[in-house]
């Protein structure tokens, strides 16, 4: 018989999902891990479904709410109004600078892009730079703490993760948009792991720092984020290295 | 009844708003239960109900007629609930109906009364679920209260499964973590 079974053993069991081969034979053998079942058992049911019961003509008054929105204008639902304003401009400097990859002068002696257009693209490559290095310090700075000892305080790391969000989801629509799928990939990955830092508690322990270090690990995010610093580094050196006149 | 979706959303896509109306009246209460349980109130799940059948009267070309319309519009759903819990929590400024914050831990009011540690139960299991993260209380949800397998849970809420699995795994353990004595009270 191999170890005990752990806690992720014991839920995917609970659930019926896929998990260790020999769970089942493990728990009718171990009485120390069919306590510990029986007790996982005993704390789920008492998660109860509290969801209130909509009136019979709920379906009725939900078309009636929802019909005068099908011809109506999209808007993008959920998205917090006082955030448009920076977020648009980021997302029109980002979309700019990506699709002036396929829209560079070609090379000769007509003029470059204007000096106006040069200082807005090298804005923009310090901003998206900048936000994947800000993105990428936190997640360093959380994978790093200790593993052992008690909790230690986020506050800092969580508020700093709260202001990257919303930038961070403006960029990778907009990379989205723009058909930069590896980038607005790494975004979304990113975003989901700076949401959660974000809304999580205000302490880690020692176990969830171990967690946050492997989903990290898991998912190469560290190299995936340094990889696209240099690939927006270079596309910046590209632009900003003077044409030569053959 | 799949069977019978799929004929009005073929309607419905040709342009018969009275089919997406049958849709709408006949999973409206599913889909409003389904968003209740994963926002937690009553105004947010409304809003999402809305919101993910707008979403589908606007996806309907992209609906696979093998697929059944119920799976499609609670995963529909169930995205929309979960965007709305990050949005709310990027603004956690703003008035949520019924929250004011945790409640706090009270072992040591409750009564010995089973009655009594059931209700204090259903408190703490409310201030524990809001403590949630988004993407736990979501994928804690779909799990636990939905049936739904991490692989569904995952391809809903565009994680992969791992990521699902492990917001599924810290949902208990917080859970547990709040409600352990409780349960023992009021269920031993």
């Amino acid at each position: 018989m191999s170890g005990h079974l752990s806690e992720e053993d014991l839920v995917l069991h609970h659930y019926g999902e896929p998990g260790r081969e020999d769970a089942a034979a493990h728990l009718e053998a171990c009485a120390e891990c069919c306590a510990r079942r029986d007790a996982l058992d005993r704390d789920l049911l008492a998660v109860v479904d509290e969801a209130p019961e909509p009136g019979e003509r709920y379906g009725a008054e939900l078309w009636a709410r929802l019909e005068p929105r099908l011809d109506a204008p999209r808007v993008a639902a959920f998205q917090p109004r006082r955030l448009l304003l920076p977020a648009a401009l980021a997302a029109s400097l980002v979309l700019a600078f990506l699709l002036g990859r396929h829209t560079q002068s070609p090379p000769g002696p007509s003029p470059g892009p204007s000096a106006r257009a040069a200082h807005r693209e090298r804005v923009l490559m310090g901003a998206v730079e900048d936000h994947l290095e800000r993105s990428r310090r936190v997640l360093v700075e959380l994978a790093g703490a200790p593993t052992q000892g008690a909790a230690v305080n986020i506050s800092a790391e969580r508020a700093w993760a709260a202001n990257l969000v919303a930038n961070s989801r403006i960029y990778r629509q907009s990379a989205a948009r723009a058909g930069e799928a590896r980038l607005a990939d790494v975004l979304d990955e990113l975003e989901r792991l700076l949401v959660e830092i974000a809304n999580g508690p205000a302490e880690m322990g020692p176990e969830d720092v171990r967690e946050l270090r492997e989903r990290i690990e898991d998912r190469g995010l560290l190299f995936k984020v340094k990889a696209l610093q240099s690939q927006v580094r270079e596309r910046a050196q590209k632009r900003d290295r003077p044409r030569t006149v053959s | 009844m799949a069977g019978e979706d799929a004929a009005f959303v073929e309607r419905a896509r040709a342009g018969d708003r009275e089919a997406f109306r049958f849709l709408v009246e006949r999973h409206g209460r599913n889909v409003y239960r389904l968003a209740y349980r994963i926002t937690g109130n009553q105004g947010d799940a409304e809003d999402v109900a809305q919101e993910a059948f707008l979403k589908a009267y606007r996806s309907l070309d992209r609906f696979e007629s093998r697929s059944n319309f119920s799976t499609w519009i609670y995963r529909i759903a169930s995205n929309c609930a979960y965007d709305q819990l990050r949005a709310r929590a990027r603004r956690p400024e703003d008035p949520i109906e019924g929250e004011q914050g945790p409640l706090p831990i009270e072992s040591e009011g409750a009564s010995p009364e089973r009655l009594a540690a059931g209700a204090d139960l259903r408190r703490q299991l409310t201030a524990a679920m809001r403590r949630l993260t988004p993407a736990e209380r979501t994928a804690f949800v779909l799990r636990h209260h939905e049936g739904r397998s991490i692989a569904e849970i995952g391809a809903a809420l565009g994680l992969d499964t791992s990521a699902a699995k492990h917001s599924v795994f810290r949902a208990v353990r917080k859970l547990r973590a709040a409600l352990q004595p409780l349960a023992q009270e009021a269920l031993g």
